[in-house]
């Protein structure tokens, strides 16, 4: 129940809830699109990027919350630290535990390579397990990975690398039968028909829900299957740098134990990087729907090893993250639930954009109607628009939202918000990087030896990833990167001396730039304390400036 | 002890007091304490089971669960998280298994040692009937378990409760793995596209379309039919 100040507002809403029950609202021309997103978009905001001083990208503009990143120096000093001799010798490392790493995983170990998983919590602890709504894939009579093709790339505003996207789609149906092999729950009908549906932007209904714990589902059911496989891995374990060799090969990587502090490192022949988005740095001051390990680690310690990235100039801001209440601020509202029926709708209970344009585009139209038509809604400082819940119950009965949608019934209901009866507040959310390290589709990237995929990988999606085609990518990738990788190292007979030069030459470059020395980088964990507790996190204190 | 301040909240992490402002979840109130989370802190969405606290409140001696990143403080919160438990999983294979009545209790003999007490039930933060899908899981009706187990975000609360050391999580997700693979129908339309697929049947129209200008793709994206 909501307080007072929102019931004038919600009387607006419910007034015109009968008319806009069967009403169609007209969709947007590409031009149309264009002219909203350059004017509302957080990417075409101006001062919030930077060129990149330094590296394979210089010159190149990324969010300053990125650059920060790459312009910062390792948190192992080369002129100090000694390489310590490997700990563990591997085929292949994949660093990163949610649902591209551990995919990689179970492939390379099917392959059978001698494969180690190393990750900063716990595996599953992924921005995998958050999603919610769906995986996108062409397998039904009237649809095809031609005309999911088009949906992405339209999606993506037609700048998406055309080999990874034609992977993206042809490898989809093989991707549904490997997860209904491996026990993945999909909603069916008793026939086994999948009952899908849209997400924004897509022309079929190609979204395959498990209810709305759709990531979740599939992600227990993959580390479960690792943990059967019984494959080798670490938690609590994060990754500091690379290592390269002699000529510049990946060939492993600096580790340090979250709990006490040992640095360590992992001889491998191969690498794989599957440390996932950046949510957690609040680009622009966005909240996040992301996951707390979402820090953009593989991000730097690819650039530095010398790999180029791609798209990291273009963020997703899910359009409806949660505007209220505030201790649940920015997490997520699945796609699904307009997919299921429910409407935007401002202030004044009226539609301002049709529900299931691409997520871009909403987001923008959003933006909009808060800080350029005023019509958000006025007691939520943060900003915000409703998002019609109850008209989902009124399109396809009562009871819809419990069984459509039990987590995000859940997610409000703790707060005291019934959205079966109540429409609830959103307004964009940092949601997806649609950049990152740029591979090719198996995964490698242009250090030899190191692979990189799932959200740390860039291309696939353009600017602008479509709902569903991330749970796809980490599944499509994640399963390429793995054969192909674990096959590389089969054939590599010899691994060379794992050195750290390359970070030596890094820090000159970042000296030469005039980039301060305190900057530090990764960062592994966000820090939520308050100021005066900030400093060197204690499993890194011990290392020396 | 109370607080005068009113935005402020006394809670008791671990037994120790910090004051920390009234509106927060248990899980901000830890970091405003000045705790960095290494474990006990995942999605911070209610999703991945890894912030599961037990606590008491003041004068009461009923202990309740909540997952921290998901409940707001209450004055006088005494707080404890339970960031590991050594649960027990039984390693399959599963593409060998046999959907039968007796393979839960062969994989997870201990759920026959349950006493129907309903600890698991009563703990579970997200309202699931953990012990009515353990006793389906004894008679081996595994659509009854999916249906009732689905919505588990495996925080591990029933196990820390169950005085038969029955891991009720695992035991769920692999009757719904089981369920999933062997019980429910495969996707008939899946067999045909998989055909389709092996008969490189749309080979050329994605090749054609990798090779489209940017103004060809736009003028297909804008034709392009949407299913009602």
């Amino acid at each position: 129940m909501y307080s007072k100040e929102f019931q004038e507002s919600i009387k607006k809403v419910e007034a015109t809830r009968k008319e806009r029950l069967n009403q169609d609202f007209p969709k947007l021309s590409l031009a149309e699109r264009s002219v909203l997103l350059e004017a509302y978009h957080p990417d075409y905001k101006k001062g919030t990027m930077r060129e990149i001083l330094i590296g394979a990208n210089k010159d190149d503009k990324t969010p300053h919350e990125f650059a920060d990143l790459f312009e910062a120096y390792s948190h192992i000093n080369p002129d100090n630290f000694i390489v310590p001799a490997p700990k563990y010798e591997t085929d292949v490392l994949i660093i990163g535990g949610g649902g591209a790493g551990v995919t990689a995983a179970i492939i390379a170990n099917q392959a059978k390579a001698d494969v180690f998983l190393v990750t900063k919590l716990r595996i599953a602890d992924a921005n995998t397990t958050m999603a919610q709504g769906g995986i996108q894939a062409a397998d039904k009579a009237n649809d095809s990975p031609a005309i999911h093709y088009l949906d992405v790339v339209g999606g993506g505003g037609f700048h998406n690398i055309p080999e990874l996207v034609q992977a993206l789609v042809n490898d989809g149906p093989e991707i549904i039968r490997w997860l209904e092999d491996l026990g993945v729950i999909f909603d069916k009908a008793p026939d086994g028909t999948m009952l899908s549906i849209h997400g924004g932007g897509t022309s079929r209904k190609r979204m395959h829900p498990c209810r709305d714990y759709t990531g979740a589902e599939i992600m227990r059911c993959l580390k479960d299957e690792f943990l059967d496989q019984k494959i080798k891995y670490l938690e609590y374990t994060g990754a500091l740098d690379l290592l390269t060799d002699k000529n510049g090969n990946c060939v492993g990587a600096v580790l340090v134990n979250m709990e006490n502090g040992e640095i360590f490192t992992v001889k491998a022949k191969t690498t794989i990087i599957a440390t996932g988005g950046a949510g957690q740095l609040h680009i622009q001051g966005f909240p996040t729907s992301n996951h707390y390990g979402a820090t953009a680690d593989g991000l730097v310690i690819g650039y530095r090893a010398g790999a180029k990235l791609a798209f990291l100039d273009t963020i997703q801001y899910h359009p409806t993250g949660v505007g209220y209440p505030e201790q649940i601020l920015g997490q997520l509202i699945t796609e699904k639930v307009r997919g299921v029926g429910a409407q935007l709708v401002n202030a004044d209970g009226e539609r301002f954009i049709y529900d299931l344009e691409t997520r871009d585009v909403v987001a923008s139209a959003i933006i909009r109607e808060v800080q350029d038509r005023k019509k958000g809604i006025a007691s939520v400082a943060s900003g915000g628009v409703w998002l019609d819940t109850p008209l989902i119950e009124m399109k396809s009965g009562s009871g819809t939202i419990l069984k459509q949608l039990p987590a995000m019934y859940r997610q409000f209901i703790k707060f005291g918000i019934d959205m079966t009866k109540e429409p609830v507040i959103t307004y964009p959310t940092q949601h997806y990087q649609n950049g990152g390290i740029l591979c090719t589709e198996f995964g490698e990237t242009n250090v030899p030896g190191l692979y990189v995929v799932g959200e740390a990988s860039g291309g696939v999606h353009g600017r602008n990833r479509l709902m569903g085609n991330s749970l796809l990518d980490i599944l499509v990738f994640g399963r390429r990167a793995g054969k192909y990788a674990a096959e590389q190292a089969t054939k590599t007979k010899q691994v060379n001396e794992g050195t750290i030069e390359h970070i030596k030459k890094y820090h000159q470059e970042l000296e030469k730039a005039g980039v301060p020395r305190e900057r530090k980088s990764p960062i592994l964990l966000p820090d939520y304390r308050p100021q005066e507790f900030k400093g060197k996190y204690s499993f890194l204190s011990h290392l020396k400036d | 002890m109370t607080t005068k301040d009113k935005s402020l909240a006394t809670i008791y992490i671990m037994g120790k007091e910090y004051k920390v402002p009234g509106s927060l979840t248990i899980l901000q109130a830890i970091e405003a304490s000045g705790f960095l989370f290494v474990r006990g802190c995942g999605c911070r969405g209610g999703f991945c089971g890894a912030c599961s606290t037990v606590y008491r409140t003041k004068d009461s001696y009923k202990l309740k669960v909540a997952l921290a990143c998901q409940t707001k403080i209450e004055d006088g919160m005494y707080l404890a998280q339970i960031p590991f438990y050594p649960g027990n999983k039984a390693t399959h294979n599963l593409s060998k298994i046999k959907p039968t009545t007796e393979t839960l209790c062969m994989l997870y003999p201990e759920i026959m040692r349950c006493i129907s007490c309903g600890s698991c039930t009563k703990v579970c933060p997200q309202d699931i009937k953990v012990m009515d899908y353990i006793n389906a899981a004894i008679r081996g009706d595994y659509k009854k378990i999916a249906e009732l187990s689905f919505d588990c975000i495996m925080c591990g609360l029933c196990a820390t409760r169950c005085p038969a050391e029955i891991v009720q999580y695992n035991v769920a997700l692999a009757a719904r793995r089981i369920y999933g693979a062997y019980v429910m129908k495969k996707a008939p339309h899946l067999d045909k596209r998989l055909e389709d697929m092996q008969a490189k049947k749309f080979l050329t129209e994605i090749e054609t379309l990798m090779k489209s200008s940017t103004d060809q793709l736009k003028e297909r994206y804008t034709k392009r039919e949407l299913e009602k």
